[in-house]
């Protein structure tokens, strides 16, 4: 006897919706009707972006249609998701239409909110701080770094959480590297304006990357939690009451919930959904689960995150359909590259239990991120990675 | 054990490094000069971060109370 499909609706064309979309499709063939609503339908590599901006690569390989990267029996609803009726199990979208669902996977990334940061948007000549954290945002950034000819930099983070939490580090080292090459390195002075006590978030990743930041020259501030912004003066200042001065400006945005989420009063006070950490399960819905960005879990925003959950959330909503037990709990696994600059990288893997212990950096780890970068588009959406990796996830 | 009003009280406990001291943060932005905020922290980096902060940020530690599990700041926004 054949069943009715279970509706699954993903929201977001992300790493995490799009491989959830794929897995659930795959695992349950005619026993789910699987819809994934992105309002681009492009997706879109975002650790690309620091490429962009420094120079290495173009805008081009960093985009995809989400079309071509669904399984054929995936529905793609190119629209954005407006509200969600939790109660009434439907996504309301822009145009109107409206979605029901039996199965929600919220996977809708995270909003970059410069207007947040007085003077740090606008300026009569252009943006007060540049940031790399979209492609238009990279190719800007590319273009000042390209006119730059020496002077004081300053890159700082305006707010935590924020997404793939190495970047800001990656930046400023693979700027010096830059610099030096351009031959401007001794004229140039560049400062990390770090929020905490140290540069990263992570205290072992601090720990190697601050002597290299010394060893290459590059100033760091702490405590420095951006206040303001002045294009005209080229001043930033901070809560903690200093100043710093700058003739070029990099600030990752401080980042919100996508305002889906917090229109439909399903986020906390950041608009980040309430997760439980192990199910994925958004507090007090059973059959909604939310991945990526857009939790409130602490782990790093990042696209390897959601790499690693988009398999729980699969499985789980595939239990649940088949009445079967769940198979698999999400550790906070995570695995990010960073690179410090010369072709050399470190690898930070961890989860909620055991933080990174990175080694060395290496010209193999760049590699690694290098081959990562190419094979992300023939194996990450589709499911071809992730699979031995919650395997080893179950087994340990 | 310190007896005084606190306007605002999180509750941090759970939140891994820099969670809690993002949290005081947070909370020293939207209140008013004066008020008093107390953080809750079982995050043992939180003893060394918090007050440094608040002497960098030249705000004010009122105490600092280990409780069982967790620590007690009390900070009293002064500018």
């Amino acid at each position: 006897m054949s069943r009715v499909p279970a509706r699954v609706v993903v929201v977001g064309g992300g790493v995490g919706g799009t491989l959830a979309a794929n897995l659930v499709s795959r695992e349950l063939a005619r026993d789910a009707r699987v819809t994934v609503v992105d309002p681009t339908g492009m997706h879109v590599y975002q650790p690309g972006f620091l490429y962009v901006a420094l120079g290495q690569a173009s805008g081009r390989w960093l985009s995809r249609d989400e079309r071509g990267l669904l399984r054929r029996d995936v529905d793609l609803v190119i629209d954005a998701a407006a509200s969600i009726d939790r109660d009434g199990g439907t996504v309301r979208l822009e145009s109107g239409a409206s979605l029901a669902y039996d199965y929600l996977v919220l996977a809708p990334g995270a909003r970059l909110v410069p207007e947040q940061v007085p003077g740090m948007s606008s300026g009569e000549a252009g943006p007060g701080a540049h940031h790399f954290y979209s492609l238009e945002g990279a190719l800007r950034l590319r273009e000042a770094i390209r006119r730059f000819r020496g002077g004081r930099i300053m890159v700082g983070v305006a707010g935590i959480p924020y997404k793939c939490p190495p970047a800001p580090i990656e930046f400023v080292l693979m700027l010096e590297e830059h610099l030096r090459r351009r031959g401007i390195r001794q004229k140039s002075e560049i400062t990390f304006l770090s929020p905490l006590n140290r540069a990263f978030t992570v205290e072992s990743a601090s720990k190697l990357v601050q002597p290299i930041m010394e060893r290459r020259g590059i100033g760091l501030q702490t405590f420095f939690n951006v206040e303001t912004v002045d294009p005209s003066a080229g001043i930033v200042t901070s809560l903690e009451g200093e100043k710093a001065e700058y003739d070029l400006l990099v600030l990752v945005p401080p980042h919100r919930g996508q305002r889906v989420i917090e229109e439909s009063g399903l986020g906390d006070a950041g608009g980040w959904l309430p997760t439980d950490r192990s199910t994925l399960q958004v507090d007090g819905c059973e059959r909604v689960f939310a991945m990526g960005d857009a939790t409130n879990l602490p782990i790093s925003k990042s696209g390897s995150t959601a790499h690693f959950e988009a398999p729980v959330v699969a499985s789980r909503i595939a239990s649940m359909i088949r009445g079967t037990a769940p198979p698999s709990s999400y550790g906070g696994r995570v695995m990010c590259f960073l690179e410090t600059g010369d072709r050399k990288a470190t690898v930070l893997r961890f989860d909620y239990e055991h933080p990174p212990v990175p080694p060395a950096p290496s010209v193999m780890w760049h590699a690694a991120k290098w081959m990562f970068n190419r094979l992300y588009w023939a194996t990450v959406p589709q499911g071809r990675i992730p699979d031995r990796a919650a395997r080893k996830e179950e087994a340990r | 054990m310190s007896v005084m009003q606190v306007d605002r009280e999180i509750d941090a406990r759970g939140m891994p490094c820099p969670g809690p001291l993002m949290a005081l943060i947070g909370a020293i932005r939207e209140e008013p000069a004066g008020a008093v905020i107390a953080v809750l922290s079982s995050d043992a980096g939180s003893r060394t971060d918090i007050p440094a902060w608040t002497t960098k940020a030249r705000q004010e530690l009122l105490s600092v109370d280990e409780e069982e599990g967790y620590t007690k700041f009390v900070v009293r926004k002064a500018r």
